[in-house]
């Protein structure tokens, strides 16, 4: 088929976004954005903000994910992620230091959980130990597992498990590559 | 096997329903039979099975949907002066519930025929396109097609039991 079929299906497509939104069928919206560690997909709920992914994770298996854990309803939808484009755009800048977007935790559980929901309190600029958010936890040996907290970070930026290192000031590791982890600390250091 | 996220269905599926709804209910409808699909198929795919003939159950849809869209305006569907000489016994009950578990029942027996028997028989049967278009679609000659569709139809009706 030609272009024209090409440009007439994105019509439709756009169309089926705000119809399938009307209806109440648009469990997962998302779309992808360029940042300054590579292109992110993000993804949400009617509720919040559900996933944020690296490229490196491969965009196919998150949203095949998705589609398992969340809903296979998923369909690629930007208009719903204008806002939490442009907040990510502002951080980037370093003309943002905290994030006003409703968070869905849905694809998180228990103490991993609980570990997430305390990473927003780590200062913008500032990091912590795994040790020091264990602490915060109530379970100060449990560094292993705020490892696994922060390894399993379904809303990684937002949720600022990149503020979090190794006790002797090592980097640890990074669902995004400890490269984009590097980048996002000194982009922090210096705004 | 799980569900593939739905934008993969519509982005894979998209243009072959699309032709069913262009052949079906002519270019003024077209647009609002192929939204028709994908929101009623939206809506029911979290139930779908995980091994169901996708294109052919879409394929259904858009061909009822297309016939729908065209009624609603009054029209007579152009499907009318190509639906196939014989009966089909693949006739599609009433109620809703029903017709989605025919639709994919139909689709599963569909989808064990050999590659060009199978989409000759989804789009010529299911979708309602002329023998010419599922010859532009699957390559090869008209009279081709045609005999692709039977020899499906042969093969159906054996392996689903249906009376002749």
């Amino acid at each position: 088929m030609t272009d024209d079929t090409a440009l007439h299906l994105d019509e439709l497509h756009a169309r089926l976004e705000q119809r399938a939104q009307d209806a109440g069928l648009l469990d997962v919206a998302y779309r992808t954005v360029d940042s300054p560690v590579g292109e992110l997909l993000l993804a949400t709920t009617e509720r919040g903000i559900v996933r944020i992914a690296f490229q490196r994770e491969g965009f196919d298996e998150v949203l095949q994910t998705l589609s398992a854990k969340v809903s296979p309803r998923v369909l690629r939808s930007p208009a719903l992620l204008d806002d939490a484009a442009t907040e990510l755009d502002e951080y980037f800048e370093g003309k943002r230091r905290g994030f006003d977007l409703p968070l869905d935790f849905s694809l998180s559980h228990g103490f991993r959980r609980a570990v997430q929901g305390i990473l927003p309190t780590i200062a913008y600029g500032s990091t912590a130990s795994y040790a020091q958010v264990a602490a915060a936890a109530g379970s100060p040996r449990a560094m292993r597992a705020v490892g696994s907290a922060c390894a399993t970070n379904p809303l990684p930026l937002v949720v600022p498990c990149h503020r979090v290192l190794r006790t002797d000031g090592s980097l640890g590791g990074y669902a995004g590559g400890l490269e984009a982890k590097s980048t996002l600390l000194h982009l922090e250091a210096a705004a | 096997m799980m569900l593939l996220p739905f934008e993969t269905v519509v982005r894979t599926h998209g243009r072959t329903v699309l032709r069913v709804c262009l052949s079906v209910a002519g270019a003024d409808d077209a647009d609002d039979a192929w939204s028709e699909t994908f929101l009623s198929a939206m809506d029911a795919y979290p139930k779908l099975p995980n091994d169901a003939n996708v294109e052919a159950w879409l394929v259904t849809i858009a061909r009822r949907k297309a016939i729908d869209v065209v009624r609603a305006r009054g029209r007579k569907p152009i499907t009318v002066e190509r639906l196939p000489e014989e009966p089909s016994t693949l006739g599609i009950p009433g109620a809703l519930d029903d017709e989605r578990a025919a639709a994919e029942t139909v689709a599963r027996a569909v989808s064990a025929l050999p590659g060009r028997q199978r989409q000759a028989v989804t789009y010529h049967y299911l979708g309602g396109l002329p023998y010419q278009e599922v010859a532009d679609i699957i390559g090869g000659t008209t009279d081709a097609a045609r005999r692709a569709a039977a020899d499906g139809i042969r093969a159906l009706r054996r392996t689903m039991g249906a009376r002749p």
